[in-house]
């Protein structure tokens, strides 16, 4: 208790440092927007709860890290890891996703468990147990006297995350296959009817949403590290991201991503960095808690 | 009266299997016990996954709550719990006979009853939630006990509470734990035999199938779910105290709480058994458990990958379980049972599997 008193201490006493966890927050809290919205895509098309999501994302990390252990520039991860995710994405949905669309929803979420299981073992198995990280050899800026100090590295990173979650909007507004999504997950059935291939459009769709999981694990890799258990607290972090905000709303599922992002470096500042899985933990349940209390609310004018 | 039916029949059977296999197999009796857990898992697991339709993928709560509980009143009892954790502990502190099994007993009650209450008011939080929310908030709670538990100081932290010594020899410890898991899953079964067979039982399938009706027709579905985790729990919270001295050593993270583990065995076994029987998920625990035994060895390195793959393909393509599976085949020897249900016309609602079910 008393080094948290003392952290806020520490807060009110020297502000700037709350532009600086700010910046941070938002600069990590495009990553997880960005993640959200595949999560939110998969969830509202195909009614699919991804848990294997943020096992995407560390494959993605892992990915950009092989780049820069062999000398190539880990930028580079970005596109790679949306390549080489949109194939694994598809081979995943092929064996495992296509199978369980239909059934009820704790299958699909049971077996996206299943595939996440398998992902972070083989990352285990493959690259060991430790936390990485991969280097751009990019500077750090200090601002306000060194007491904000900002990392271009981050700044890029937020700036790749803007500029493709710009790509996939204008894409789902524009393109025919982005109409066709949009159609599927108003309407599936209908989409059918009007000769829209909803299979086809299933695939896209956690293809796509895979593929943007390992760009912003190419990120997370870039700013933050990468380990191959991490991936469950991704999922879970992305689940109340969705949760919070509504899988229909897609500002709000963005919002939500950089409000996560800003909690969990306040959260982590205050708290001290062990806490930082249970704080999203019970974060998680404290959304849950809310949903739970406004379905009661409908519920009692039903009665 | 003859006692041997056709619905005693697995009893005694079970009773005499149990009773004999730590002496015939001797060598196996650990192996064996953690066989009676695995019973343990899956039946509990199945009354609300499989009776009451509500997947829970966070019910290793309740196994390691139960164990924290059971140890801390062991250690609490004669000694404070902050020093007997301590890393810094350099005393050697020793229980005598009565000391530990006073503990053990008060323990176990304790962890029960403790996890029971936990339950009520995890419910309260999670139980109003729905499908994969329900499913997804469990886990969240496994993880944050785990995560929490790894962080408190007062019982170990991340290092975790070596548990008091068991007074006796090594064989006698083996027996002694044998039958306490033993006998706790004979009592589960016999027990969920009786309350599926209850009005209670029926009630908990009317929510699976279809929980507005159920509360339309009059039940308190909320404080039947709450019951339904709580009776859960109270196995599991004992299974864990019992479990705890057994292996002499707990900790949060891969024994007390361990979510992609056992966590995941439970439900893992239920399904490839048959959700929603009462011999499903003991069959489905007896053929995953062996066949996990005589494997697991044998993967180096490579189990845990083997076990999601094994997840995966129950889940895709042999969702309907071993009695399920053997229901659809054989519907002659089920229908023979069916005929003893007290209520036939019943039979169709309580299917197992109702398509699309949430």
């Amino acid at each position: 208790m008393d080094h948290i008193l003392d952290n806020i201490s520490i807060l009110t006493a020297a502000p700037v440092l709350n532009i600086g966890l700010l910046i941070d927050g938002v600069l990590i809290g495009s990553i997880f927007a960005l993640a959200a919205y595949g999560l939110a895509l998969v969830w509202g098309v195909m009614n699919v709860k991804n848990l294997a999501q943020g096992d995407f994302i560390m494959l993605g990390g892992y990915i950009t890290w092989s780049l820069g252990r062999h000398h190539i520039d880990p930028l580079l991860g970005v596109p790679t890891a949306f390549v080489l995710l949109w194939g694994i994405g598809w081979v995943v949905y092929r064996l495992v996703v296509s199978k369980v669309i239909t059934r009820d929803l704790f299958t699909s979420l049971l077996a996206t468990f299943g595939v996440a299981i398998v992902i972070q073992q083989s990352l285990n198995l493959a690259f060991g147990p430790d936390t990485q990280s991969a280097h751009s050899g990019l500077p750090t800026l200090q601002l306000a006297g060194g007491l904000v100090t900002v990392s271009v590295t981050r700044l890029l990173g937020f700036g790749l995350a803007v500029l493709l979650a710009l790509a996939v909007i204008v894409f789902m507004k524009g393109s025919r296959m982005g109409q066709a999504i949009r159609a599927t997950a108003q309407d599936s059935r209908a989409a059918r009817v009007l000769g829209i291939d909803t299979e086809k459009v299933y695939s896209f769709t956690f293809c796509l949403n895979a593929a943007i999981c390992g760009a912003a694990g190419a990120l997370v890799a870039l700013v933050w590290n990468v380990q191959p258990f991490l991936g469950t607290t991704y999922s879970i972090r992305l689940f109340v991201i969705v949760t919070a905000a509504g899988f229909g709303n897609l500002p709000a599922v963005i919002a939500a991503g950089f409000g996560m992002g800003v909690f969990e470096q306040f959260g982590g500042f205050l708290l001290g960095a062990e806490f930082q899985q249970a704080l999203i933990v019970i974060l998680l349940l404290g959304v849950l808690a809310v949903r739970q209390w406004q379905y009661l609310r409908v519920r009692q004018a039903v009665q | 009266m003859n006692l041997i039916t056709r619905q005693t029949l697995p009893y005694v059977l079970i009773l005499i299997a149990g009773a004999f296999a730590p002496f015939l197999f001797r060598d196996y009796s650990n192996e064996i016990a953690v066989l009676w857990l695995m019973i343990l898992f899956a039946s509990t697991w199945d009354i609300l996954g499989g009776q009451m339709g509500y997947n829970s993928l966070g019910n290793i709560f309740f196994f390691g709550a139960g164990m924290y509980i059971c140890a801390i009143v062991q250690i609490g009892l004669y000694y404070d719990v902050g020093m007997y954790t301590s890393g810094a502990r350099t005393t050697h502190i020793v229980f005598t006979t009565a000391q530990y099994f006073t503990g053990f007993a008060l323990g176990t009650i304790a962890a029960g009853v403790g996890a029971a209450l936990l339950a009520i008011v995890a419910g309260w939080i999670v139980l109003a939630l729905r499908g994969p929310y329900f499913a997804i908030g469990t886990l969240g709670i496994a993880i944050a006990a785990a995560e929490l538990t790894a962080s408190w100081e007062w019982v170990g932290a991340a290092s975790g509470i070596s548990m008091p010594v068991f007074p006796y020899g090594p064989e006698t410890q083996k027996i002694f734990f044998y039958f306490l898991l033993f006998s706790l899953a004979f009592v589960l079964l016999v027990f969920l035999r009786w309350l599926y067979s209850t009005n209670f039982g029926l009630a908990l399938n009317a929510i699976r199938d279809d929980e507005e009706k159920a509360e339309a027709m009059g039940l308190h579905t909320r404080r039947y779910k709450r019951t339904a985790w709580a009776i859960s729990a109270l196995f599991l919270g004992m299974a864990g105290a019992i479990f705890g001295n057994m292996t002499g050593f707990i900790e949060p993270r891969d024994i007390a709480f361990p979510t992609t583990t056992f966590n995941l065995y439970m439900v893992v076994m239920v399904l490839l058994g048959g959700k929603g029987t009462l011999w499903g998920p003991v069959i489905g625990a007896v053929i995953f458990h062996t066949i996990k035994e005589v494997t697991w060895t044998y993967f180096l390195g490579w189990q845990f990958i083997a076990l999601g793959l094994l997840i995966v393909i129950t889940i895709v393509y042999f969702q309907q379980g071993i009695v399920g599976w053997l229901t659809e085949k054989y519907p002659k020897v089920f229908a023979a049972r069916a005929k003893r249900e007290p209520e036939p016309e019943l039979g169709a609602g309580l299917a197992p599997h109702p398509e699309g079910a949430e």
